[in-house]
């Protein structure tokens, strides 16, 4: 099974986790959030007490299904390599910097695209800075960037994620140690057994297909390639028929609820650092979980570091909040990037810089 | 034969390498890769660039030969 050797087949690819973010948005998870990676690992930060914030707590299969979706088809089809030691710690630093500028803006790429679909004009503003962020990525590619080359490793080095994330269910369905938020964004779920099968269909789709949401925009960018681009626009079409269909399609800016804000600077620098960090990195937070489930220690050293940064985001108060109504007095209050927030993603994007030029393929040994 | 090692890089790189070495060569072109993606990908870029090219599993790794 091959779904990445036509435009047609990613296309495909594209409609069926489109499907599968449409239902688990239709079956409770927090509107035009459907299936954000970044959202989902600060939640499962949360819920692991990495972080206090007691609105965003919550274990979410679909993180879990991904990497263990993404892990059993590639053992099934003979694409598991257990692969590591491609400067580690760096990718530790460009994961934890990928969730900080995805929650300065609200989302990962893919949310991104799903808010996008929904008429969140934040959204399409936050596209220029992912556009620029990755040609930026590219910019320092063209110039021999490289973190150097991963080895073959121990072959059960490469299950520790998987084996971590069965952990997490097993605590989650056999205990109550781990925290759940009663009230906010992290309350909003689909029933568990929904979003784990959501999360293995989509991990093991996304594991054929290739989808990268970075890796699409610098393909284009790099070699004129539209293939992966084929994903996006599969995924963006179903979710805005969704929309579309059940009323939840509203274009404006200041929309209450939908955990979205309008600092359209720091929506474009969010993004911004998102696109950098990821195109460094070798793909967007989704393509994380899913190499890290086919084998990849360095893209669970990344994934790691996602938890972490997202924990530090709301231990810091680094995290934007979103627009929302007052309940008592009806008005809107304007959701907005915090100082620290602004601060730390500046820090990020300098990080960014200094890893992409002075990491040379030359050195890679 | 002109081989370009791009065995354990990360996405893109195998496929820069690629274009770097076809742009370089007239005669045929070997590539290393470790995931069968990037072969699939190599492939597909000598495909879309009117070059054959033949595959083959080696011990952890694939030979892509560019005609």
């Amino acid at each position: 099974m091959n779904l990445s050797d036509s435009k047609k087949k990613l296309a495909l690819a594209g409609v069926i986790c489109g499907l599968v973010a449409a239902c688990l948005a239709f079956l409770g998870n927090p509107a035009n959030m459907a299936f954000c990676i970044a959202c989902f690992i600060r939640d499962t930060a949360g819920a692991l007490g990495m972080h206090q914030a007691e609105v965003v707590q919550y274990a979410r299969p679909e993180i879990i299904g991904l990497v263990l979706g993404a892990f059993i088809i590639s053992v099934g089809t003979k694409e598991y390599r257990s692969t590591g030691g491609s400067s580690p710690m760096i990718r530790f630093v460009l994961g934890m910097i990928i969730v900080i500028g995805s929650l300065v803006f609200l989302g990962c790429p893919l949310r991104m695209i799903i808010r996008m679909s929904a008429g969140d004009l934040n959204a399409w503003v936050a596209l220029i800075g992912f556009i620029l962020g990755v040609a930026t990525g590219v910019f320092a590619l063209k110039k021999g960037f490289s973190l150097g080359r991963a080895h073959a490793v121990n072959r059960v080095g490469g299950t520790m994620l998987p084996v971590i994330m069965v952990g997490i269910l097993i605590l989650a369905l056999c205990s109550s140690v781990l925290k759940a938020s009663e009230t906010g964004p992290g309350s909003m779920h689909a029933p568990l057994i929904a979003s784990l099968v959501g999360g293995l269909v989509f991990g093991a789709v996304a594991q054929k297909s290739r989808m990268c949401f970075a890796g699409s925009i610098r393909d284009v960018i790099l070699m004129k390639n539209f293939d992966l681009f084929s994903v996006i626009a599969g995924l963006f079409v179903v979710m805005l028929v969704f929309n579309l269909a059940t009323g939840r399609f509203v274009v404006g800016f200041d929309t209450p609820g939908i955990i979205a804000h309008s600092n359209h600077l720091w929506n474009i620098l969010g993004m911004y650092t998102v696109g950098f960090a990821a195109t460094l990195a070798g793909g967007c937070p989704l393509r994380q979980l899913i190499l890290a489930g086919q084998g990849s220690s360095d893209s669970a050293v990344t994934v790691m570091g996602m938890f972490v940064g997202a924990a530090l985001c709301h231990t810091l108060g680094i995290a934007a909040s979103g627009t929302a109504m007052n309940a008592e007095t009806q008005e809107i209050v304007a959701g907005a990037v915090p100082p620290h927030g602004k601060v730390a993603c500046i820090v990020c994007i300098i990080v960014c810089f200094v890893i992409a030029f002075t990491n040379k393929r030359d050195e890679a040994k | 034969m002109k081989e370009v090692d791009a065995r354990g890089l990360s996405c893109p790189e195998p496929l820069m390498l690629t274009a770097e070495a076809l742009k370089g060569a007239s005669g045929p072109v070997k590539i290393l890769v470790t995931e069968p993606h990037q072969r699939m990908n190599v492939e597909k870029y000598a495909k879309d660039h009117g070059r054959k090219s033949t595959a083959s599993e080696k011990d952890g790794y694939f030979e892509v030969v560019i005609e």
